[in-house]
């Protein structure tokens, strides 16, 4: 496929991202670039000078809070890209509204604890709805130990081990690894269902 | 009885046993798991109840932070 045709396809779509940290910010962006239609964001957050180690923000938007500022991020990379930014703190009843009609949910939380609640929320209320997890992208090196595991609709990119912590820091190129996997996975998906669905007018 | 386990056949020395009891015989100690049966969710309040059985597909991943 010529890179017209995908953005073509990609442009009628909508993906959500739960969270604008290191993850969140840096898929969010990738997809920018490529053209999906529609992204929905969501972090509660402001930047800080210790996020720019991997977070797609600048040393001027330090204090501003996170949702909005990726949202102007992103216009500046594709203005043809609608951006729904939320300024909230999710919750399981926030997760099925905000993103219900989302064709794809990317997980980018950091800690743990939400990673588990978005993963129960979105599989018992929306199981259909394909999540797409970052798990395990701390400290440097070791490229082999990252990989794309498939669990029905919850897909889980990441090492699955390394945890963040004072000397097992999370930096950008690990973190962007792990963000562009995600965003290549929700690419996959999005292009291998139009091509199953036959559905070759768009 | 025989069940998989993360992709891995698993013999254990019981009929059955709950979700709970897994997680404790297999000693995962993280603190955020997720887990799955024959392809279920099994909601971390129902790991008490949730029974598993002979020739039964179990997923236990575990959430670690960052992002």
């Amino acid at each position: 496929m010529t890179f017209e045709e995908i953005r073509s396809i990609l442009s009628t779509k909508t993906i959500g991202i739960a969270g604008c940290g290191g993850l969140g910010s840096n898929c969010a962006v990738a997809l920018a670039r490529i053209g999906v239609g529609k992204l929905v964001v969501a972090d509660f957050d402001v930047v800080q000078e210790s996020n720019l180690n991997r977070q797609y923000y600048y040393n001027d938007q330090i204090g501003q809070k996170k949702s909005f500022t990726l949202s102007d991020n992103i216009y500046f990379v594709n203005a043809d890209v609608k951006v729904i930014a939320h300024d909230i703190k999710l919750e399981p009843e926030d997760i099925v509204k905000i993103y219900k009609d989302c064709d794809i949910i990317i997980e980018a939380f950091d800690l743990a604890e939400m990673k588990q609640m978005i993963i129960e929320t979105v599989l018992s209320e929306m199981p259909e709805k394909p999540l797409i997890c970052g798990i395990g992208m701390a400290g440097f090196g070791n490229n082999n130990t990252i990989r794309m595991e498939q669990h029905g609709n919850l897909y889980i990119c990441g090492d699955f081990e390394t945890e963040i912590a004072d000397d097992m820091p999370p930096m950008a190129p690990r973190v962007g690894i792990v963000a562009n996997m995600q965003a290549n996975q929700a690419v996959e998906l999005i292009i291998k269902k139009h091509l199953k669905d036959g559905d070759h007018t768009k | 009885m025989e069940i998989i386990l993360n992709n891995r056949n698993e013999t254990i020395e019981k009929d059955s046993l709950t979700m709970a009891e897994l997680i404790k015989l297999k000693n995962y100690t993280f603190k955020m798991l997720v887990t799955k049966v024959n392809g279920q969710l099994v909601k971390k309040v129902d790991r008490e109840t949730s029974i598993i059985k002979d020739g039964d597909k179990v997923v236990v991943l575990h959430m670690v932070s960052g992002g």
